[in-house]
């Protein structure tokens, strides 16, 4: 029962989510040529490196029961005022970057003070942190500015090679030391384990005496932080800025997380998951390329068919694993009761 | 027990608009003692707790801890000082594991890192000083509740306490887990801690606590020896007036005759998977059906299930002897049924909707959408039964929620009166309410089974049961143990049934 | 007037919508002189108020569902990916083109016209039912479950219309966008049908109850015997069907379908024009008028900007202002402080 029971409603899904990565690049170095390489697996760094940075921001918030819908714009919003101050104003890059991340923070803080002094939802708070960011892009320009830059190109066109043929970029060694961070944060910090307990029940976090509202103004920030950081890596990866660059990227990160196996009313879920969320993610995308013959929305539909999928499977989680483990602790009730272990009654 | 009190509370005053919830009231906690706080609903019970805890600060009056006068802002300073409190509810996070809900907030650090091993090793430690010995990483919602609440008491603990208050820490809890949980408070005190116990249950005040505050509106009533304090007395206190504790268990029974009725509602091997064993219970119209049984005996799981809400897996339930399917409230409703649940708050009432929608709100469910009560026949419902049921009100139209407890379930009440049923279900109706409207309450109650309604009667209080019931169907172990008819039935002989069933 | 009826009339909740509005409306009209003249040419009316009216419709539509599902405590982030679909299914089955038959030009369309429509809104009302179908069925968080749909029914508008803009040449679908019955936009009288029909409803049926009391207390609403479930469901597919209908309107006013832009961040806009509108997010009471009044809000604000000059871009960051400024003023903290002030003021005096 030991075992059993520690496959639960938070590591299932963890379990599943990485054997249907496996499956998945399995299925595609079977089916195309050439698919089978740490190339294209290095790839899906790479490519998804913003991804992966914005839906570890996502999330932390997810975590503590809440939602960022600004992640998207605030993406957008970086690059133009990135593009912007370096192409209009020739800004060094050194002051550029500082400068964005600050705004990105500022973002986060306004929003969380929103939420958490004029305890307004989440959802309408970054719903209108995401219309504000945009707004503030077409603002700067209507159209897309590229960045000509030679400090952005260099770092854009910078490998790091693993062997003979294998490489990665700045922005994915970026995305990697973030995760590495961000699971330090999660797990082995006073932060992180307040995050958890306020997805947990906040009303206990509060009375427990932990700085609810401190950490909550933090975990929008942290996100604000993030979504700026992945605008950054959106420039070196497109070296451009636009207002229109990462549309629907606030749903990929929700779907990267709940696919990894955050639950979205909070208090479960590991930012490892999240990344293979965003690996998964990324395979499908590359499989579609792969084919050649399949158009690029079917990525749009596997992702909704994914998410729904998984949400699924934590609705059966939440009601069937409670029920399950009532269950074993009924049947266990004859040994369990010498040990003076759990009262052995059912939870009510 | 020392002759210097640990903690004491001097002329507390608080007030809100338009209540004064407390005034100078006293508290005088030593160490190695239980002292319990008594006290009706408002009585100023709980704002004197969060007066000492930090959620409220007091409008006037002084807190001195060990001598020194203090003025806790938040939780987390009292708890600082050594004020930590346990919660009626469990207050932790179900979420996180056992270990870390001991320690959350004040981890152990190994450099810029929480020290996951000491943590483990110190919560094991924490539990088994109070005789618990349970795997500390599992997740918290996987222990039933007796044990989550050992754990908040290991986590009040280990800060370092001088004084525990326990608010209603019992009120979830069986019989035997209470037991458990006075084990540790024994061991506590003989440690020298000071404990202030706050219950709504005079047995157990009686069975732990050493000294006893009373409190009555807001004001302090006086503090006793409990060894010294006869249950009467107390009552006395508490109420402001005589009444007689042990009013008569026998009741001017309705007593219809049913030897040759036919029963209205009547089950057969009714059970339902982890929840009741199989269930044989008639219910006649006329009557009232006591349900007998301690906490966890399966009170509410029968009233749940015979009302839909809880999915059964075997047996039948026949109503006027056709055998029917009773899967939602919904069909419930159909059959006649009417049920007035246990949690008045979140199952009961709709609090934004006025007096005459809630009391309005089962009947028109019953007719469906489209045969629509029209608002003149639905404030004449309304007003009737305002009128009929003694509801306290300015009007129909103000919200639910701003209503007294008394109040709204007697709205509760009408709610299903006025769908003219044929079986009542009362699960707990006079929790949490005044004396003065739980005997009214109790008065309707009888009132509606003399016009013939049949009435399923559930409380935690064996008197009360004993009052009103025809007959009383004891429970144990989510199993019915026998049925007594009510002018035979007194405590001693239902306890005894319940003791007996354990043997 | 009496403090007494003003004070009712503060707390009416239409109260502060019809404010905002009428605001609006004065900025309008200081800007534009003709903002309320109406003239009629070839016996229709034509003016801004009626151009504002016109395209405010779909939002409209879209918003009253929003209204039913917001009040069951519920939200559909899915309706502008059902506008997409349904659009997108209209369009691919009327497609239509011009035939020069006999030296005369008619228009012929892919399948009959009434067989597209009840085609798109059955469709919509499949999407509806998706969402009713995981929110009340399986029971999950709606902002989840119809984010589902959400991200995936772009997706699925593109397979339809092949990635493709599907145009329309069947000029008598033009008329939902764009014709003109006895002289006012034939949108409106969609729009003044469905509101009635859902008034009848709301007032005369027990729907209005039954949808606030699930959206105050749903177990005490089960326990007293509604069927909320039944009664959630239908609400969402309610939701999507308006969103059909929305669709519509819009693809007959644009003569072609998108999938990628139709409808796009319109469920962000119903949810605001609700918000606006007084209905709380948190479910319970609801104001369908104010609803109305919500999205003309939105609308004429829309309006408002184009007419000062500025680039219509910067209306997402007006609108975001707006959303945190009618948020803050609806937020429970805000009034918890105000009634501080007030109750201390009364002490004073």
């Amino acid at each position: 029962m030991n075992l059993l029971a520690r496959i639960n409603a938070r590591t299932l899904p963890l379990i599943v989510t990485s054997l249907l990565f496996v499956a998945l690049f399995a299925f595609g170095s079977v089916s195309y040529d050439s698919f089978f390489s740490a190339q294209v697996f290095l790839n899906l760094f790479i490519d998804n490196a913003f991804v992966i940075v914005v839906a570890i921001g996502m999330t932390f918030v997810i975590l503590t029961g809440g939602i960022d819908l600004s992640v998207g714009s605030i993406v957008a919003l970086t690059t133009m005022v990135t593009a912007a101050l370096v192409e209009q104003h020739h800004w060094s890059i050194w002051a550029v970057i500082p400068l964005v991340l600050l705004m990105g923070c500022a973002f986060g803080v306004m929003m969380g003070v929103l939420i958490q002094y004029f305890e307004l939802q989440p959802f309408i708070v970054t719903l209108g942190g995401m219309f504000l960011a945009r707004g503030l892009c077409y603002v700067i320009s209507i159209d897309s500015i590229s960045i000509t830059d030679p400090s952005y190109a260099a770092v854009s066109e910078y490998r790091i090679m693993f062997g003979e043929e294998a490489f990665l970029s700045i922005s994915a060694v970026i995305a990697l030391v973030t995760l590495a961070i961000g699971i330090f944060l999660a797990q082995y910090t006073r932060f992180g384990r307040t995050v958890y307990a306020i997805g947990g029940n906040e009303r206990s976090a509060i009375l427990m005496g932990l700085p609810v509202a401190r950490t909550k103004i933090l975990v929008y920030t942290l996100s604000g932080f993030c979504s700026a950081l992945g605008g950054v890596l959106v420039t070196f990866y497109m070296l451009s800025g636009y207002g229109l660059h990462a549309l629907g990227l606030e749903m990929d990160a929700i779907a990267s997380a709940v696919i990894g196996g955050t639950l979205l009313t909070g208090g479960v879920g590991y930012l490892a998951g999240t990344l293979v969320g965003v690996l998964i993610l990324g395979v499908i995308q590359s499989l579609i390329a792969f084919d050649g013959s399949l158009s690029s929305w079917w990525t749009r539909i596997a992702i909704g068919v994914l998410l729904c999928l998984f949400c699924l499977m934590q609705r059966f989680f939440e009601h069937g694993g409670s029920k399950l483990s009532a269950l074993f602790s009924y049947w266990n009730k004859p040994e369990e009761e010498g040990s003076a272990g759990s009262g052995a009654q059912p939870a009510r | 027990m020392s002759t210097e009190p640990i903690l004491v509370m001097k002329d507390i005053c608080k007030s809100f608009p338009g209540v004064v919830a407390l005034k100078n009231a006293q508290l005088r906690l030593f160490p190695g003692e239980v002292h319990a706080v008594m006290g009706q609903n408002g009585a100023g019970k709980s704002t004197l707790i969060k007066a000492l805890t930090g959620v409220d600060l007091p409008d006037s009056g002084e807190i001195r801890l060990q001598g020194k006068p203090i003025q806790p802002t938040s939780v987390n300073e009292a708890q600082k000082i050594g004020i930590s409190t346990v919660y009626q509810e469990v207050n932790l996070c179900p979420n996180l594991s056992v270990a870390e809900n001991i320690f959350i907030g004040r981890f152990p650090m190994r450099g810029f890192a929480i020290d996951w091993k000491a943590i483990e090793r110190e919560s094991k430690a924490a539990l088994a000083a109070l005789n618990i010995h349970i795997d500390v990483n599992q997740t918290l919602s996987m222990y039933p509740v007796a044990i989550q609440q050992m754990v908040a008491i290991a986590r009040a603990l280990s800060t370092e306490a001088q004084v525990l208050i326990l608010d209603e820490p019992t009120s979830s809890l069986d019989e035997g887990e209470v037991e458990r949980l006075f084990d540790a408070l024994r061991q506590l005190k003989a440690k020298g801690m000071a404990i202030l116990f706050v219950t709504h249950f005079l047995d157990q005040v009686y069975a732990i606590s050493d000294r006893i505050t009373v409190l009555r509106n807001g004001e302090f009533i006086g503090e006793y020896a409990a060894s010294a304090l006869p249950r009467i007395d107390l009552i006395n206190a508490m109420v402001g007036r005589e009444v007689n504790e042990a009013v008569s268990a026998t009741n001017g029974a309705s007593a219809t005759d049913i030897t040759n009725a036919k029963p209205f509602v009547s089950t057969q091997g009714l059970a339902s998977r982890g929840g009741m064993r199989p269930l044989d219970l008639d219910v006649y119209q006329g009557q009232v059906l006591g349900l007998g049984g301690l906490l966890g005996s399966g009170r509410t799981e029968t009233a749940r299930m015979l009302f839909g809400i809880d999915a059964t897996d075997a047996g039948t339930v026949k109503v006027e002897g056709k055998t029917v399917k009773i899967n939602s409230p919904y069909k419930a409703v159909r059959q006649g049924l009417a049920f007035c649940p246990e949690d008045r708050k979140t199952e009961g009432i709709v609090a934004d909707l006025s007096i005459r929608e809630n009391i309005i709100l089962a009947l028109q469910a019953r007719r469906g959408v489209f045969r629509f009560l029209s608002k003149r026949t639905q404030t004449a419902i309304a007003d009737e039964y305002i009128k009929q049921l003694g509801i306290r009100t300015p009007d129909a139209e103000k919200p639910i929620g701003q209503l007294s407890g008394g109040n709204q379930q007697k709205a509760l009440l009408a709610r299903w009166l006025a769908t003219d049923p044929k079986m009542l279900i009362l699960d707990e109706p006079t929790r949490g309410i005044d004396i003065a409207a739980k005997l009214e309450i109790m008065e309707l109650v009888k009132a509606q089974c003399r016009k013939g309604l049949a009435i399923l009667f559930i409380s935690s209080e064996m008197s009360e049961v004993l009052r009103v019931s025809d007959r009383i169907a004891v429970l144990r172990d989510r199993q019915k143990i026998g049925e007594i008819a009510g002018q035979d039935a007194d405590e001693q002989r239902i306890f005894q049934m319940i003791a007996g069933a354990e043997a | 007037m009496k403090p007494d009826t003003f004070r009712n009339l503060i707390r009416n909740p239409l109260f502060w919508p019809c404010v905002t509005l009428t605001l609006l409306c004065a900025v309008n009209f200081y800007f534009n002189r003709g903002f309320f003249d109406i003239e009629i040419k070839d016996g229709h009316l034509y003016g801004s108020v009626i151009d504002i009216l016109n395209r405010a419709a779909p939002l409209m539509l879209i918003a009253m569902g929003m209204t039913l599902v917001i009040a069951t405590r519920g939200i559909d982030i899915s309706v502008g990916a059902t506008v997409a679909i349904a659009g997108a299914v209209a369009a691919a089955m009327i497609g239509g083109s011009l035939v020069i038959k006999d030296g005369v030009q008619t228009y012929v369309s892919n399948v009959p016209m009434p067989l597209a429509i009840a085609g798109a809104l059955g469709v919509a009302l499949l999407c509806g039912l998706w969402n009713g179908l995981l929110v009340a069925g399986a029971g999950m968080q709606p902002i989840v479950a119809t984010l589902i749909l959400m991200v995936a029914g772009r997706g699925i508008a593109q397979l339809i219309t092949e990635g493709q803009i599907v145009t329309v040449y069947y000029e008598p679908f033009f008329f939902f966008g764009n014709g003109f019955l006895f002289g006012i936009p034939f949108s409106l009288y969609i729009v003044a049908v469905v509101l009635i029909i859902l008034l009848l409803l709301i007032h005369r049926t027990a729907l209005g109850l039954f949808i606030e009391a699930v959206g105050v207390n749903p177990v005490a609403s089960r326990f007293s015997g509604i069927q909320a479930r039944t009664l959630v469901f239908s609400v969402y597919a309610f939701c999507a069907v308006t969103a059909g209908i929305a669709a519509l309107i819009i693809t007959s006013n644009v003569k072609s379908a998108d999938a990628n832009n139709a409808g796009l961040l319109m469920e962000l806009d119903a949810i605001l024009a609700v918000a606006l509108g007084g209905t709380s997010l948190a479910g319970g009471r609801f104001h369908m008028i104010g609803t109305l009044i919500g999205a003309l809000i939105i609308q004429t604000l829309t309006y408002a900007i184009y007419s000062l000059g500025v680039p219509p871009e910067i209306n997402m960051v007006v609108k975001a202002l707006v959303v945190f400024g009618v948020c803050v003023i609806q937020s429970p903290a805000l009034r918890e402080i105000l009634a501080k002030h007030a109750f201390r003021t009364r002490e004073v005096a």
